[in-house]
């Protein structure tokens, strides 16, 4: 038990890249938390895809104890948070759970965009903040400018904020003293009922669910049995640990600590981030202010690309789900590509991670289906659906009208691309809110339908600006809008996989497009083959795929039957790789590339 | 033992695999080699002669092949000596067919006599072309004079003589074509054999067209247009297809190559040669290493060139028969091919059949006229389901 005094609680906010996850191995290695020959970059990034992408997924915790220069030994308990957009419900969530933050900022880029979302959290959970100037080793380091930026842009006093270098480990010293000296401690009455946060939870293979906690009030020990609030599960705690980032055993955790307990629970889905823990008896009367659940925002049809991988893949997916709960999934069939499932995702990212996870991990190769946000379609009786395929679209004349999810996206970016940011903006139907400028940075807001962000936004936007604009955003609500759904029929029977909602508006350049690229992906085959896409009955682009004409092979004599018999063979195995439509057979790069989210 | 096992009849092909010079386009088992040893190479294509005469036993010979490479760089002593072994081992049919490859330069020319006398008695000649821009692109040895000539002295020698032709080369046009085939008619004697140009990946055109650097080269439509003046014209002239690139006159068919198309038997002497032997233990398709020096040394120290056989299951005998015989004009017999197992194809032949890809007449099944161009999709209609 450590006196609260004693304990500082913070989590590092950053944009992309600025050093988070540096900056945190080198705190971690200065106060010898992991012994040297332990020691790899990113830490605690754990998943390989967080180490290859360098961005973290997972809040992740860990336990430092830092010998002040006042004597003192203190114990610093640090939660990365994950950067990206897509995650940005546990940045809120993890920001809970501490009382401070430090903010870093590259000092060769400046404030970016999700500077300004994490450190807008930060502010929102009422931390304290520290601003920390990184990369000050660069020679393109302008420490000066960028605090004056931060003093702007975010409006917070950096005065005081620490230049260091997070490579060479230049002051890191001064920013473990910060910590001590310019956080608060954390409150929380020992003696009152137990009370701590679950701040997330996730599956180990080894040890089962693993769920970190913050404690508020009173005392967690081992063997204890203790109750979710908002769930009611009762569970006896079987390991309780601290994260160093290893796990280390620890009998008990007092108010203002952090750190793990396992007690045989089942799936992560059993627990509830930002329920309330407290013990089965004599539990605390009033539970801490939930948090909302994610929810998904962005769908699309994951179906194997060979048929009879469709079990592994419920395996997988049902496996996966187990360690992250924001993702869902349900079971779907598609006409053109068999069974799969339609999954859920709190972005784009989390989309791909997941993908990526399947194909990686459970080795499946998968078709995905054109992502798609969740419109809410009011019905003429006065009902409400929500609608998470394109392919389930009631009735027209059934149909009052539709909305589409908008989202607020800030975008900074230097002067000289501004005009094609805008002009991008407006294409994809942006509404501007503001323009500010930050130096010679423009800050843009622009309210925008979400479904023209899911499609190729990411990609435009680094295009544009030669990869030097920052984005972010977040859901602001539904508003009605002129949205059709466009089928896409190939030798006239559609193809449920490839439609798609879009904006009256947008409907011929994308029905182009996508005829286009069709033409270019179908083969041909001895008949010709009308590409049509289709608003309703009536078709918006067309393309005429021609006939085959000539496909003889010139020269074939004794030698060459065993060849030809062999890829007669091989070709009958490439089938499986082939959807019937009709009589035209569609290969399943097809649809992925038909489809390609260009992210 | 019967002519019948299987129907189709009996061959020999032997592979001869050395050239002057490795033509750009050419996939064939064919190498270019400083001095070679014909007297070893002799007594190998003797010792596997003997070795698969033993398996056969003394089955009719309907046709001998002496294909390549160049097998026209053959000393006629060792192609004499070559069938003196053969009619050792097998009974041969009083009309047999015995072709030999030919490249027309005048060095070959001056070796027909001698190969007739051997007992040659077809001559194919690898002509390609009728100007020497052309052979020139197609890197080949001779002019177009040059083939004319050895033509000729081909015709006096041999009863049978026939050329192939390579159509659709860079920059040629359906125009081009159809005077160079009018100007190769007036030399055909009753048989030709007309192959488009196909780019296969393993060569110097390969290659090139792989890094876009065969230009010219003549579009689909183009291709197809190639191929219609190339019925019309021949049709014409009495030389009609009775395969997909092969030309005739009624009765001048290659019969060799008929073994391959009908599925008969035949035994594959030499690198690379492949063959198909049935007997009371079922088909086999028999392979032999490919490359020259392994093959010599494999028959030397090992008494055999080939490398493992496989079994053809039923399947793999119907995939045969029909990749194969549906090249001719005259298809396959509906009989055959209820033998083989044909009847699990009754759904997608009369799909084929109803879209006017395949006909059935008399007891055989063949593709239609607006089928030809097209075979390889109907062949994987009919094979890949
Ligand atoms: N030169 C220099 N590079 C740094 C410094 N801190 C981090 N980096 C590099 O910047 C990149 C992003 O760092 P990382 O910690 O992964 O950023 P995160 O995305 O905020 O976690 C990595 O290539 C780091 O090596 C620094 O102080 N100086
Ligand atoms: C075994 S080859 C060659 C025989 C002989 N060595 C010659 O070149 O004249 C038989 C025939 O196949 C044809 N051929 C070879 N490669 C070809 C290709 N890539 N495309 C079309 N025809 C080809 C040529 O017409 C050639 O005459
Ligand atoms: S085309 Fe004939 S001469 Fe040319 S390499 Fe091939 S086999 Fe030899
Ligand atoms: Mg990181």
């Amino acid at each position: 038990m450590t006196d609260l005094s004693h304990i500082r609680n913070f989590s590092i906010v950053a944009h992309i890249d600025h050093g988070k996850s540096t900056l945190a191995d080198r705190l971690i290695q200065l106060t010898g938390t992991v012994a040297e020959r332990d020691m790899k970059a990113q830490l605690l990034d754990s998943m390989d895809i967080e180490r290859e992408r360098g961005i973290t997924i997972k809040a992740n915790s860990v336990r430092i104890e830092y010998p002040a220069k006042d004597g003192q030994t203190y114990i610093l308990n640090l939660i990365d948070t994950p950067g990206h957009v897509d995650f940005g419900y546990e940045v809120s969530r993890s920001m809970r759970a501490v009382e401070g933050s430090l903010l870093v900022v590259d000092a060769t880029q400046g404030v970016e965009a999700q500077t300004l979302a994490n450190v807008y959290q930060a502010i929102d959970a009422d931390h304290e903040i520290v601003p920390v100037l990184n990369k000050i080793d660069l020679p393109a380091a302008e420490p000066e400018r960028v605090k004056a930026q931060i003093e702007d842009v975010i409006g917070i006093d950096a005065s005081h904020a620490i230049p260091i270098s997070a490579k060479t480990g230049l002051g890191i010293p001064d920013v473990l003293e910060a910590i001590v000296t310019q956080l608060p401690p954390p409150k929380g009455d020992r003696d009152a009922p137990l009370k701590a946060m679950l701040v997330d939870s996730w599956y180990d293979s080894y040890l089962g669910v693993v769920v970190l906690i913050r404690v508020m009030d009173g005392v967690i020990r081992k063997g204890e049995r203790i109750k979710m609030m908002k769930t009611g599960a009762v569970y006896g705690i079987d390991k309780l640990a601290v994260l160093k980032p290893q796990m280390v055993d620890i009998a008990e955790l007092g108010p203002g600590e952090i750190g793990i307990f396992t007690g045989s629970i089942k799936q992560v889905r059993d627990t509830r981030v930002g329920d309330t823990i407290t013990h089965e008896k004599r539990g605390c009367a009033v539970a801490l202010p939930g948090f909302k659940p994610s929810i998904p925002v962005v769908f699309c049809g994951l179906f194997p690309v060979d048929a009879n991988e469709f079990e592994d893949l419920r395996d997988a997916i049902e496996k996966l789900a187990l360690n992250d709960a924001s993702f869902t999934y349900e079971m779907e069939t598609s006409a053109a590509l068999g069974f799969g499932f339609r999954c859920g995702f709190l972005g784009l990212l989390h989309l791909e991670v997941v993908r990526d996870r399947l194909e990686r991990e459970y080795d499946i190769d998968l078709i995905t289906t054109a992502p798609s946000v969740v419109y809410q379609i009011y019905m003429r009786d006065g009902t409400l659906r929500e609608l998470h395929n394109p392919a389930d679209m009631p009735d027209l004349t059934l149909v009052d009208h539709i909305e589409e999810p908008r989202i607020k996206a800030t975008i900074l970016v230097p002067d000289e691309y501004l005009g094609d940011v805008l002009k991008l903006c407006q294409d994809r139907r942006g509404i501007q809110e503001d323009l500010t400028y930050a130096g010679s940075r423009a800050m843009v807001v622009y309210d925008l339908p979400l479904n023209e962000v899911v499609f190729d936004f990411y990609d435009r936007l680094k295009s544009v600006t030669k990869g030097y604009a920052s984005f972010d955003y977040h859901l602001t609500g539904y508003r009605q809008d002129n949205l059709v759904k466009m089928q896409v029929l190939v030798n006239d029977e559609p193809v449920d996989a490839l439609s798609m909602m879009v904006h009256r508006d947008r409907a011929e350049s994308r029905g182009r497009q996508m005829v286009e690229k069709l033409k270019e992906l179908i083969p041909r085959h001895m008949f010709k083959i009308p590409i049509q896409a289709a608003i309703g009955g009536k078709v918006i682009a067309r393309e005429t795929l021609s006939a085959l004409r000539k496909d003889v092979t010139a020269k074939c004599y004794g030698g060459d039957a065993t060849r030809k018999r062999k890829l007669l063979d091989k070709q009958k195995a490439g089938k499986k790789k082939m959807r019937q439509f009709g009589k035209v057979e569609i290969p399943q790069e097809a649809f992925i590339n038909a489809l390609k989210m260009d992210s | 033992m019967g002519e019948n096992l299987p129907e189709g009849g009996f061959g020999l092909y032997l592979h001869w695999p050395f050239c002057q010079a490795k033509c750009p386009y050419c996939d064939f088992n064919s190498h270019v080699a400083a001095n070679i040893d014909q007297a070893r190479w002799l007594r190998a294509y003797e010792a596997e002669i003997d070795r698969i005469a033993a398996e056969t036993g003394p089955r009719l010979l309907r046709s001998i092949f002496f294909g390549g490479g160049t097998p026209s760089l053959m000393a006629p002593e060792t192609v004499a000596a070559i069938l003196d072994r053969v009619r050792l081992r097998w009974p041969m049919a009083n009309d047999i067919e015995i072709t030999l490859e030919a490249n027309p330069t005048s060095v070959e020319a001056g070796k027909f006599r001698a190969f007739q006398a051997a007992g040659v008695n077809r001559l194919s000649m690898g002509v390609q072309a009728l100007n020497d821009m052309d052979l020139r692109a197609l890197g080949r040895m001779h002019s177009a004079e040059e083939a004319v000539q050895a033509f000729d002295i081909a015709r006096e020698i041999f009863d049978r003589v026939s050329f192939d032709l390579i159509y659709a080369r860079q920059g040629q046009s359906a125009a081009d074509w159809r005077r160079e085939l009018q100007q190769a008619l007036e030399m055909a004697v009753d048989h030709l054999s007309l192959y488009q140009l196909t780019i296969e990946p393993e060569t110097v055109f390969g290659r090139r067209h792989a890094a876009g650097k065969l230009p010219n080269l003549p579009d689909e439509d183009a291709a197809i247009d190639m191929w219609e003046v190339t019925q019309e014209i021949c049709d014409a002239a009495g030389l009609r297809s009775y395969e997909v690139s092969n030309h005739a006159r009624q009765g001048a068919e290659s019969q060799h190559n008929l073994i391959y198309w009908r599925c008969g038997d035949y035994a594959g002497i030499g690198p690379g040669a492949h063959g198909r032997l049935t007997s009371s233990a079922g088909r086999a398709a028999t392979e032999a290493l490919r490359a020259p020096g392994a093959w010599l040394e494999a028959v030397e120290t090992q008494g055999s060139g080939e490398v493992p056989r496989e079994t053809l299951s039923r399947d793999d005998q119907l995939s045969e028969f029909l990749l194969m015989g549906l090249r001719l004009r005259e298809g396959v017999s509906l009989d055959r091919l209820t033998r083989l197992g044909g009847a699990r194809l009754n759904r997608p032949i009369s799909e084929l059949e109803a879209e006017g890809w395949l006909s059935q007449t008399e007891g055989r099944l063949a593709v239609t006229v607006t089928g030809r161009p097209v075979l390889e999709a109907i062949l994987r209609r009919l094979l890949t389901d």
